[in-house]
C-alpha cells in the first residue's frame, strides 16, 4: 500500500499535467495542435531555463530573486553591445562584437552578478532573500543606465536564429532548453557536485562536518542562475528583436512558481530538475489553456496563484515532518 | 505492602496505536505519591509515548486515566499542566531570545486590569519560583545567556509553577553537569517532602540508583514488571527488568597492542571570540598511538566539544597551536584538511551534525568519500551501494536495505551509520564525541564493541564523554578536561571514579 502511495507521489505533476491537457482538450479543439504545442514549448522555454538555475538554488535552502533583473541587464549589454559596440572616443577606438561575443560577454555578465550574489551569502553571510533582492534593485538600475530607458532594437537575422529560428523542426529555444535541462539532470543525478548540492540543503551542518565545500558549491549555484538567467535573457531578447529596459519583471516569481509546483522544497534537500519542468509545463498549458478559452489575463494570475498554493499543500501533506 | 491509596496517577488498560504500529499495549501504571518513579526501558520501548499521553499532548487513546481516583481526560498538554500534571521535556523549550520570566509564563501569562501583561507581578512570581530551586539567577536574563545546566533549571522552573501534583521528567540530566545534577536530586528531595509524585526517566543507570524509588520496566510497549524497593535492587537486576535478558559482561574491554603514535597535539589553544584573553581551551598538549583509545572526560563548559572541533578544522582563523599526524606536521585549516590528513569526527548530535535525515543510508555512508564511488565522471550507484551493505554488515546496522531513509533508524543505527560514513575513509584518528548518547544500553555495548574492534584494526581513538562509567570502560588512559586546561591523565590501572572526578572539578 506505501509503495503505491509512494509512485503516486512521484507521480502526482505528471497526472495532474495529463488531466489538465484532456480536460483543456475536451474544452478547446485548439489546444492539441502542433502548432499550440510548439507554443507552450517556446514559451515556456525561457522560464525553464531560469528555472534550472532556481531549482539549484532552493535544493541548497537558498533563493535568487535577482533572475528577472539579471536576464534584463544581460540581454541589454548583449544587445547594445552587439548593436553599436563599445567606443571610446579619446583612444580612438572601437571595439566591434559578433554574435558569438557579444552573447559569450552577456554570459560572463549573468555569471559575475550570480558571483556577486554568492560572495554576498557565503563571505558576508547576507541571507539569500536580502542578498538577491538587492541584487534585483541593482541590476534593474544597471538596465536602466545602460538603455537610457529605451528599448534596443534590430539586431538582424543572425542573431534572432536564437529565438526565432527553427533546427530540424523544433524551435531554437526547445533546443537550448532542452540541452541545458538534460545537462542539469545528469548533475544533479549523478555528479559529486549535484550529491553535495543536496547534502546541503538537506543539512548544511553535517555536510559541512563531512568535509563539503559550502561556500565553493554555493558560489558555483548562484553562478549558474545568473549564466542561465543570462540565457534566457538572450532568447527573449532575439524573439522580441529587442531588449527592454523593463523585461524580465516578475519573472523570478514565475520561476519560484515552476520550481514549488514541481515538487523541490523550498526548505531545501528535496526537488529536481524534472519536476521543475513538470511545474513549468503545467503553468504554460494552464497559460495557453486560458488564453484559448478566451479568459481575462487577470484571471491567469489568480489562478496561478490558487495552483501555486494546491502544490505546495499537497506537499506538505505528503512530507508532514519537514521544517 | 503498598497503600492502595498512596498513588495519584493511574494508567488503565491504557493502548495507543499509530496506524498499524502498537506503541503501548494494555499499560497498567500506578505513580506513587512523594516518591521518585522511575520508567526504565530501551529506546522504541514506548517510554515516551506514555509520557505524552500522561501530559496531554496525545488526547487520544484506548483506556483510561485516574488523577486522586477519578477519571481524568486530558484535551491539550495545558489542559493536563492545569489538572495538576506537569512535564520536563528532554529537548529545552525555551525561548532564546525572551528572558526566564517570559519563557516561565509562556503561553499563561499575567494580566492587568487595562489587558496587558503585568510583567511586575511575573518577575515577581518567577523569583519565586528559582528561589524556592535554590537558584538566584535574575529573572530577567535572556535564555540564551544562560548555560545549559540553568537553562534546565528554568524549565524545571517552568514545570513546578502551578503546583504541580506530578512532575514528570524525562532525562532531565541530560545536558547538565554533575554539580548541576546534585542540586537537582536536591529538589526532588524537597518536592517529594511536599507529597508531589515524580515519575522519572534516564538511560543513565548509576544516576538511576541514587534517585529512585521504584522502578517500572516498560518493554515493546508493555509493562513486564516492577522493583518497588529500589534501593535494595542490584544493576543486574535493573537491566534484567529493562532488557529481560542479562547482558553478559557488561562490556569488558580488549587489549590491543599499541603501535607508533598516530596523533599529537601541542599548545593548541582557542580563545573566546569576544575576550581574547579569555579562553575556551588552553595549551592543550597530548599524543595517541595506534591503538589506543583516549577517553577525555569533563563536565559542560569544559571545552571538550571545542577541543575537538579545534582539532578538525572548525576554528581555522581562531586556533593557535600544532598538530602531528604520524610525527609530521600537518597543517588543519578546514574540515576538507582535517579528513585529507586521515581525521574523521563523530559528532554529538547525530541527527543536527551527523547525518542528512532525508537521504538514505548509501547517501548518507558515502558522504565523506563520495571520489570512491565515482566511475567515469559519474556516481556509480553500484560501488555506492556495495560500500554501505558492507557497513551494514560489519556494524551489524538493522535496517531494511540500504535504501532505507536514515531518518527512520533508531538512535543506535543512526550512530553506526554515522560511524559507516568515517570508516569509509579509512581514518587514521577517529574522533568520537559523546558516541552513546541517547542511545539504549544494548546499542551503547554494541557501539563499545566497534570501538574496541576499530582500536584493533590501529585507529587511534579519542572518546569524549561525560559519563563517566563509559569513560572508564573502554579508554585506556583517560584525560581530565577542566575550565579549559588537562587537569590529569590516569591510566587504565590509576582511573577510579573519585581521583577523577577531582580532577575534572578542579
Amino acid at each position: 500500500m506505501a509503495d503505491i502511495k509512494n509512485t503516486v507521489v512521484k507521480f502526482q505533476s505528471i497526472i495532474a499535467l495529463l488531466a489538465l491537457c484532456i480536460v483543456l482538450t475536451i474544452m478547446s479543439d485548439k489546444f492539441f495542435t502542433m502548432e499550440n504545442g510548439w507554443n507552450i514549448m517556446r514559451q515556456i522555454s525561457i522560464n525553464v531555463c531560469i528555472s534550472i538555475g532556481m531549482t539549484l538554488v532552493i535544493l541548497t535552502k537558498g533563493i535568487d530573486l535577482s533572475v528577472g533583473s539579471v536576464l534584463a541587464f544581460t540581454s541589454a549589454v548583449v544587445a547594445g553591445l552587439f548593436k553599436y559596440g563599445i567606443e571610446v572616443h579619446q583612444l580612438d577606438v572601437y571595439i566591434g562584437f559578433t554574435v558569438f561575443g557579444a552573447i559569450l560577454t552577456g554570459l560572463i555578465i549573468g555569471c559575475i552578478l550570480g558571483i556577486f550574489n554568492g560572495w554576498m551569502i557565503t563571505r558576508f553571510k547576507v541571507p539569500p532573500f536580502v542578498a538577491t533582492l538587492a541584487m534585483l534593485t541593482i541590476a534593474r538600475g544597471a538596465t536602466m543606465l545602460w538603455t537610457g530607458g529605451l528599448p534596443i532594437t534590430g539586431l538582424g537575422e543572425n542573431f534572432n536564429f536564437i529565438g526565432t529560428g527553427w533546427f530540424l523542426g523544433i524551435p531554437m529555444p526547445v533546443w537550448i532548453t532542452s540541452i541545458l535541462v538534460a545537462v542539469a539532470v545528469i548533475i544533479t543525478k549523478k555528479t559529486q557536485f549535484g550529491r553535495h548540492i543536496y547534502a546541503i540543503g538537506g543539512n548544511e551542518s553535517a555536510a559541512k562536518l563531512s568535509g563539503i565545500n559550502i561556500n565553493k558549491i554555493k558560489f558555483y549555484v548562484y553562478a549558474i542562475a545568473g549564466v542561465l538567467a543570462a540565457v534566457g535573457g538572450i532568447i527573449l531578447t532575439s524573439r522580441l528583436d529587442s531588449a527592454q529596459p523593463n523585461a524580465g519583471m516578475s519573472y523570478e516569481l514565475d520561476s519560484i512558481a515552476a520550481v514549488v509546483i514541481g515538487g523541490t522544497s523550498l526548505s531545501g534537500g528535496r526537488g529536481s530538475i524534472m519536476g521543475t519542468v513538470q511545474g513549468a509545463l503545467i503553468i504554460g498549458v494552464l497559460n495557453s489553456g486560458l488564453v484559448l478559452l478566451n479568459v481575462s489575463p487577470f484571471w491567469q494570475q489568480i489562478i496561478k496563484g490558487l495552483v501555486i498554493l494546491l502544490a505546495v499543500i499537497m506537499d506538505r501533506l505528503n512530507h508532514p515532518n519537514e521544517d | 505492602m503498598e497503600n492502595q491509596q498512596n498513588f495519584i496517577l493511574r494508567a488503565v488498560n491504557v493502548t495507543k496505536k499509530f496506524g498499524s504500529v502498537t506503541a503501548l499495549e494494555d499499560v497498567n501504571l500506578d505513580v506513587h505519591v512523594g516518591k521518585v518513579n522511575v520508567i526504565v526501558g530501551e529506546n522504541g520501548a514506548g517510554k515516551s509515548t506514555l509520557m505524552k499521553i500522561l501530559s496531554g499532548v496525545y488526547p487520544e487513546y484506548e483506556g483510561k486515566l485516574l488523577l486522586n481516583n477519578e477519571e481524568v481526560t486530558f484535551s491539550n498538554p495545558k489542559d493536563a499542566m492545569q489538572k495538576g500534571i506537569a512535564i520536563i521535556h528532554q529537548e529545552l523549550n525555551l525561548i532564546p531570545y525572551l528572558n526566564i520570566t517570559e519563557n516561565i509564563f509562556l503561553g499563561r501569562e499575567i494580566h492587568n486590569s487595562f489587558g496587558f501583561l503585568d510583567s511586575e507581578e511575573m518577575n515577581r512570581r518567577a523569583k519565586e519560583q528559582l528561589n524556592r530551586l535554590n537558584c538566584n539567577l535574575n529573572p530577567k536574563t535572556l535564555i540564551s545567556d544562560l548555560r545549559v545546566g540553568e537553562q534546565q533549571l528554568v524549565e524545571i522552573a517552568k514545570a513546578i509553577l502551578e503546583d504541580a501534583k506530578v512532575v514528570i521528567m524525562d532525562e532531565p540530566t541530560s545536558a547538565i553537569s554533575d554539580t548541576e545534577v546534585e542540586s537537582l536530586f536536591k529538589i526532588i528531595d524537597s518536592l517529594k517532602k511536599q507529597n508531589v509524585a515524580i515519575l522519572y526517566i534516564s538511560h543513565k543507570l548509576d544516576e538511576l540508583f541514587k534517585i529512585a524509588d521504584r522502578f517500572i520496566g516498560l518493554r515493546d510497549g508493555k509493562i513486564v514488571g516492577s522493583i518497588e524497593n529500589a534501593k535494595d535492587a542490584k544493576k543486574d537486576d535493573l537491566i534484567k527488568l529493562m532488557v529481560g535478558r542479562d547482558i553478559k559482561g557488561f562490556y569488558e574491554k580488549e587489549t590491543v597492542p599499541f603501535g607508533e603514535e598516530v596523533l599529537r597535539v601541542e599548545n593548541i589553544s582557542l580563545p573566546k571570540i569576544d575576550h581574547k584573553s579569555s579562553f575556551i581551551i588552553k595549551d592543550i598538549n597530548f599524543s595517541v598511538r595506534k591503538g589506543e583509545v583516549l577517553g577525555v572526560f569533563g563536565l559542560m563548559g569544559a571545552g571538550r566539544t571545542e577541543l575537538l572541533e579545534t582539532l578538525f578544522g572548525l576554528h581555522p582563523t581562531l586556533m593557535t597551536g600544532n598538530i602531528f599526524i604520524e610525527n609530521k606536521p600537518v597543517k588543519i585549516n578546514s574540515v576538507m584538511d582535517a579528513i585529507k590528513n586521515g581525521m574523521g569526527l563523530v559528532p554529538e548530535d547525530r541527527k543536527a551534525d551527523g547525518l542528512v535525515l532525508q537521504m538514505d543510508i548509501s547517501k548518507n555512508v558515502s558522504m565523506a568519500s563520495v571520489k570512491n564511488v565515482i566511475k567515469n565522471f559519474f556516481l556509480n550507484s553500484t560501488l555506492e551501494d556495495s560500500l554501505s551493505v558492507k557497513y551494514i554488515d560489519s556494524l551489524k546496522i538493522k535496517a531494511s536495505s540500504e535504501k532505507q531513509l536514515s531518518g527512520n533508524l533508531s538512535g543506535g543505527n543512526q550512530q553506526k551509520v554515522v560511524l559507516a560514513k568515517w570508516l569509509a575513509t579509512t581514518p587514521k584518528v577517529l574522533f568520537l564525541d559523546e558516541p552513546t548518547r541517547g542511545i539504549d544500553v544494548n546499542a551503547k555495548n554494541e557501539i563499545y564493541h566497534v570501538i574496541n574492534s576499530l582500536a584493533k584494526q590501529g585507529l587511534g581513538i579519542i572518546v569524549v564523554s561525560s559519563e563517566l562509567p563509559e569513560i572508564m570502560a573502554i579508554s585506556d588512559r583517560i584525560l581530565t578536561l577542566s575550565n579549559s586546561k588537562i587537569t590529569g591523565e590516569f591510566t587504565q590501572a590509576e582511573a577510579n571514579e573519585e581521583d577523577i572526578m577531582k580532577a575534572a572539578i578542579k
